[in-house]
């Protein structure tokens, strides 16, 4: 049924025409930041550089190379998305078990599960949470980006969801088999689930990664901060202020804004890797949310 | 029949909550009882207990400084904005998407468009400060085409605007993945009897595309309403300065510099627990609409 008269295939050029600009609009500032990012400070300042290097230059990639700051700042982050991504999933799913379970299975699973619901709807705001976090003592500790976090309510909700769809037979069996329910759930559920596990695991991941105002407010010094958070103080400064002797030399051969563009070109290099790899599963994890069965 | 007995077979199930529990309760309930601060002369070394009680002074005091309510009004232009102008963009655009007869481009397009939706607003915020600022990719072609440069980021008239066009542009293509869920439900064979009927593609659009597309479109506009003091935090923080104050500080930074930044703890959360009122009223307002009108359960 397709229609092929003069209207349609004007109103499809222009359709097509439209999305070819909207990509172009998401596609052009990632390359236009790469290509400032490999020409020589002198073209950038004379406005040479729009979507390709101009005098090719690797210096400001040198420059980040020799920062020790950016280094740490890296491996404090690797370190948050690691430990951040095991215990929220464990937290995760610890709870999303149980509240899988009906009322004649889980006596208390209504209280439980509104107790969870109730963070939902009313927070304590910044200055609260952020009081508790320093009574705990997690500031300036690497602890403080991973814990207050780690329970998302609507990600136990959405994999309490899931189990409730794995066929009761199996478990029944499992009981039978004499499991206990710890076994039946990381050796059944856990397995049975691996799709909305997998999805929920790189949304973890990518969300680990790109925070940064709990970097900002919960770590005193800069040395502690995680990519994100450095990133963001550097950006926000007008001049790079490092100016060792080392630096100097190279300095005169960089700007502000070829090292910045570097900064932000690499800080999004894991989700641009990770990016292929997600499309497989964010579809289907936000059908999950999306469209309740 | 003691509600508090634990059936024996079920005790796994409860140890299994202890660790979600008790981590919920820290970081999300303590600081919901630590909204006390907000009525007192909060001081960290003597904590919620031990600090002086004071009432409402708090609160009037918020009342006189005219900063507070210019904050307020600025998050709800911009957060009803946002809404507004989002969920209309990523209607329209699922279902102009869905209008692509090519498999391969529109799939190509789709993993285009999606993916700003996954940069942080501190990768996203580098960017476009880039691009505005004096010697950027913008003001380069409009010195070209003999234009003035506009320093974008300082026009406080226009910022709000950039906030809501930016974050449209940043978030319409994940948006659409809702939609065109709710579009792929619709039955096939109503389009053929309607092409029967010599309806054209514009009238199908009118008449099923988007009634199919309605109680997905309820749904998503009632659970945005739980939004409206949200503004974008990260986003205004990346992108805002003194300059813009006037038109582009929210709440949220508001609480944020008054705070954390000048140590004004009690005065901040108390603007801050205005907010989480005013949310909590709406959110669950909203939810209990969703549930009314199309079924939809948070669990």
């Amino acid at each position: 049924m397709v229609d092929r008269s003069l209207g349609r295939k004007i109103f499809s050029g222009l359709n097509g025409l439209l999305f070819i600009l909207f990509s172009l609009s998401c596609v052009i500032p990632m390359i236009h930041v790469l290509a400032i990012s490999l020409s020589s400070s002198a073209s950038v300042t004379a406005g040479e550089v729009t979507l390709f290097p101009v005098n090719f230059s690797l210096k400001s990639y040198e420059y980040i190379l020799q920062n020790s700051e950016f280094w740490t700042a890296m491996g404090i982050s690797l370190e948050r998305v690691l430990l951040g991504v095991a215990i929220s999933m464990l937290l995760t799913t610890l709870a999303a078990y149980p509240l899988s379970k009906s009322k004649a299975a889980f006596k208390h699973q209504p209280v439980f599960a509104w107790y969870l619901v109730m963070t939902m709807l009313f927070s304590g705001g910044l200055i609260p949470s952020f009081m508790i976090v320093k009574y705990t003592h997690l500031l300036d500790s690497i602890w403080a980006l991973v814990i207050p976090s780690a329970i998302s309510v609507f990600n136990v909700l959405l994999l309490s969801n899931f189990f409730r769809n794995v066929p009761k037979e199996i478990e029944e069996s499992a009981f039978m088999d004499g499991a206990g329910h710890f076994k039946t759930l990381f050796s059944l559920y856990l397995p049975l689930s691996l799709p909305i596990v997998a999805t929920l695991i790189v949304f973890s991941a990518v969300g680990h990664w790109n925070s940064w105002f709990d970097g900002l407010i919960y770590m005193n010094s800069q040395d502690k901060y995680p990519l994100q958070s450095y990133l963001q103080t550097i950006l926000l400064e007008s001049n790079t202020k490092v100016m060792t002797k080392e630096y100097a030399a190279l300095l005169s051969k960089v700007s502000d804004r070829t090292i910045k563009a570097a900064q932000v070109f690499i800080a999004s290099i894991p989700i641009l890797l990770v990016y292929p790899f997600m499309q497989k599963y964010f579809i289907s994890g936000m059908m999950i949310g999306a469209v309740k069965e | 029949m003691n509600w508090f007995k634990i059936p024996r077979k079920q005790v796994a199930l409860y140890l299994m909550m202890l660790l979600p529990v008790l981590v919920v309760f820290i970081y999300s309930y303590l600081p919901m009882f630590g909204v006390v601060m907000a009525f007192q002369r909060f001081e960290p070394s003597q904590g919620f207990f031990d600090s002086k009680w004071i009432g409402l002074d708090n609160f009037k005091r918020l009342m006189h400084i005219p900063d507070v309510k210019q904050v307020v009004m600025n998050t709800l232009f911009i957060a009803s904005m946002k809404i507004v102008i989002e969920t209309v963009a990523a209607i329209v655009v699922a279902i102009l998407l869905n209008e692509i007869v090519s498999k391969v481009f529109k799939r190509t397009v789709q993993t285009i468009i999606y993916f700003p939706y996954f940069l942080s607003w501190v990768i996203l915020g580098g960017i476009i400060r880039d691009m505005l600022s004096r010697e950027g990719l913008i003001n380069l072609m409009l010195t070209k085409l003999g234009f003035d440069p506009i320093i974008f980021l300082s026009k406080a008239s226009w910022f709000p605007y950039l906030l809501v066009g930016t974050e449209t542009w940043q978030i319409t293509g994940f948006g659409t993945i809702v939609f065109l869920a709710a579009i792929t439900t619709i039955d096939p064979t109503q389009y053929e009897a309607a092409t029967i009927d010599g309806a054209n593609r514009f009238k199908q659009i009118w008449h099923i595309t988007l009634p199919g597309m309605k109680s997905t479109i309820v749904l998503m506009v009632t659970l945005s309403l739980g939004y409206i003091l949200n503004a974008g935090f990260e986003q205004v923080l990346m992108l805002y300065s003194p300059l813009v104050y006037k038109t582009g500080d929210v709440i949220d930074t508001w609480v944020y510099r008054m705070g954390l930044q000048q140590a004004q703890y009690s005065l901040a959360s108390a603007i801050g627990l205005f907010r989480s009122v005013v949310s909590l009223i709406l959110i669950t307002a909203s939810y209990y609409i969703a549930r009314k009108v199309s079924d939809h359960r948070i669990f």
